[in-house]
């Protein structure tokens, strides 16, 4: 049966490794595909990190993961109970403007587009839920 | 992240290893601040030992390279591989940037 599990840190850079070594070990012991495992930490690194930027404005507040294999498909849920923002709603980075002109605004969204192959995203009990999914299997 | 610095005909050859995350990138840009303070101009980030880059590691490099092209100098990248290469392709960054296959075809080019 498949198992979700869990957990929760506070919404800061400093928790990043911690956050991120247990997403890929959920991935692994869930048979996530090694040769996309990159993929997957850079989409969860880019929202760990926006939620670490944005979601708390006024002070610290926690942050969780939830990881989930089931039906071929690996979830990664992030939630937080910071001000409510819908990432997959961001505009699209300008890729073609040159050294100059150029910023890095969007891509951590356009990289999380990228990898994953399912995002949405919904706002519930005080708290925004982004959910990741990759297919298990490569394609 | 480590960086190691080397100079090759006046081009300072600055290698890359490990990640290039939210957590090190900074890390990145300062390791070139004496470089472009003490006069160099010409530079090869020697990307052959990164085996991981971010949104945050994109950031570091783009402000690093601002700083180098606003005295005039030029930084081109070299030994890409992996999903490096693939996150430089799909961001605009390998066009954006001038990226060759080794370090010494790009201090030849410099």
């Amino acid at each position: 049966m498949a198992q979700t599990v869990r957990l929760s840190r506070p919404a800061t850079l400093d928790s990043l490794p911690e956050l991120i070594g247990f997403i890929l070990d959920e991935a692994r012991a869930g048979g996530f595909p090694p040769e996309r495992l990159s993929g997957l930490e850079l989409a969860a690194e880019e929202a760990l990190v926006n939620v670490a930027s944005y979601a708390y404005p006024a002070g610290p507040g926690m942050v969780s993961v939830e990881c989930r294999s089931e039906g071929g498909m690996f979830r990664l849920d992030i939630r937080d109970q910071g001000q409510p923002f819908d990432p997959t709603r961001a505009h699209a980075p300008d890729l073609s403007q040159d050294v100059e002109e150029r910023g890095v605004g969007g891509l951590g969204v356009f990289f999380i587009k990228r990898f994953m192959d399912q995002v949405s995203y919904r706002r519930e009990d005080q708290s925004n839920i982004l959910s990741l999914e990759a297919r298990l299997a490569s394609p | 992240m480590e960086l190691s610095a080397k100079k090759d005909q006046g081009v300072v050859v600055m290698s890359v290893k490990g990640r290039m995350d939210a957590v090190t990138a900074p890390e990145f840009e300062k390791g070139f601040d004496p470089y472009i303070s003490g006069g160099d101009r010409k530079f090869v980030a020697d990307l052959a030992g990164l085996e991981y880059i971010s949104s945050a590691g994109l950031r570091s490099i783009l402000s690093t390279a601002k700083k180098i092209k606003a005295v005039n100098g030029q930084i081109v990248f070299a030994s890409l591989s992996g999903m490096v290469k693939e996150v430089f392709d799909i961001s605009g960054f390998g066009s954006m940037f001038e990226i060759y296959p080794t370090v010494n075809e790009a201090v030849a080019k410099l």
